[in-house]
């Protein structure tokens, strides 16, 4: 039930899944927030805190995903040849993207040199190597992937409902609950 | 006769000497960015309580100073806004981004002298055009000379320094940091090599 089945997502995956979205929902939104608060903001230095910290927590609950998913079986797609295909193609872009977006964060931040604190509880460090402007290319492309993220999960939250709601196959619950195993 | 020779010994002088000056002097300098012997920096206040120090670090310019007529001095300087650094990856982006700055639609900040008005030997008032932020404005502030002569390598160099306080609004840059960071200081510092 922690595992994968063939038939359906398990416990661990379900959990990584659901606390990624949130996650990321909640990140789009702050950022989309706290650049938009002024100086004498109460929260303008602690919203970017929030924001660089939930998103190293999240390319950490990222890689640990990502390692699940490919040391474990998973459950059979359903649909047609054409679905399917789209379906892979939109989770390798979700999988692709949310890293991506963490990476050029990281890559805003740690531009010149200082590490990143994660809830004051321990510090990633900068690399040693930066490019010019990093800060202002880096900030253009998390804007960009931030939106793109955002147009991927769009799309893979319309068609997990149109299974789920249209083609009645379960694709939805497959990662609301593990089936029994059979 | 004797009126005639004078006339003549007068204007020989007269001719000797702006010769002379135009000889030794009038020369066109190139600042040392190469070398990094200029810098631009701002100063501006961080709540009323301290300052907050930062520089750009791409510019380009030349003047022109002649000792024996500084009046006809001349400097111009280009900065490329993006080169911004104040130590702080996240600060820069934000004072390089719309709120402030706005580098991607004015990459650059300039200013170009029209006059000298000399104080001293040592000091000028200098006006000019000053562009920032797509705002032309005319302003004046002081500038004084280091020093000048022989560098160590076969070279000839200039140095000068000058301040002026300019109100950040007045160039259209309206982000609300608080009442004591209305204006910024712009520090310039630059040295010349005689071309």
């Amino acid at each position: 039930m922690v595992k994968n089945s063939k038939t359906s997502y398990g416990w661990m995956a379900i959990v990584l899944h659901w606390l990624m979205a949130i996650g990321i929902f909640f990140l789009f939104g702050l950022g989309l927030y706290m650049v938009e608060l002024t100086y004498y903001d109460e929260w303008y230095r602690g919203s970017l805190e929030l924001h660089k910290s939930l998103g190293l927590v999240l390319l950490l609950v990222w890689i640990g995903r990502v390692v699940w998913r490919w040391s474990n079986t998973n459950p059979a797609m359903v649909g047609t040849p054409v679905e399917k295909k789209a379906a892979h193609v939109v989770h390798l872009f979700l999988y692709f993207l949310m890293f991506a977006l963490m990476v050029t964060g990281y890559l805003i931040s740690t531009a010149d040199g200082r590490g990143i604190v994660v809830f004051e509880l321990f510090e990633i460090p900068a690399m040693s190597i930066s490019f010019e402007n990093q800060e202002d290319i880096a900030g253009d492309i998390h804007w960009a992937i931030a939106w793109s993220l955002m147009l991927m999960v769009a799309l893979h939250s319309l068609a997990a409902i149109k299974h789920q709601l249209i083609n009645k196959d379960g694709t939805l619950m497959k990662m609301i609950r593990p089936k029994a195993s059979q | 006769m004797k009126k005639l020779l004078l006339t003549a010994v007068t204007t020989s002088a007269l001719t000797l000497a702006s010769l002379f000056s135009v000889s030794a002097q009038a020369a066109d300098y190139k600042i040392d960015t190469e070398g990094a012997h200029a810098f631009v920096q701002f100063k501006i206040q961080h709540l009323g309580y301290s300052w907050l120090l930062g520089r750009f670090n791409t510019f380009d310019g030349g003047f022109s100073y002649d000792d024996a007529a500084p009046e006809k001095s001349a400097i111009e300087i280009v900065i490329e806004t993006a080169s911004l650094d104040s130590n702080h990856a996240e600060r820069d982006k934000h004072l390089k981004g719309a709120d402030f700055l706005n580098v991607k639609k004015f990459p650059k900040a300039a200013f170009k002298s029209t006059g000298f008005e000399v104080k001293d030997d040592n000091n000028a008032v200098v006006t000019g055009t000053f562009m920032l932020h797509g705002v032309k404005k005319t302003i004046s502030f002081p500038v004084s000379k280091i020093g000048e002569g022989k560098d160590p390598w076969g070279g000839y160099r200039a140095g000068f320094e000058g301040k002026t306080t300019l109100k950040l609004a007045d160039y259209g840059i309206t982000y609300n940091l608080g009442p004591a960071s209305a204006n910024v200081e712009i520090h310039l510092y630059v040295e010349g090599i005689r071309k």
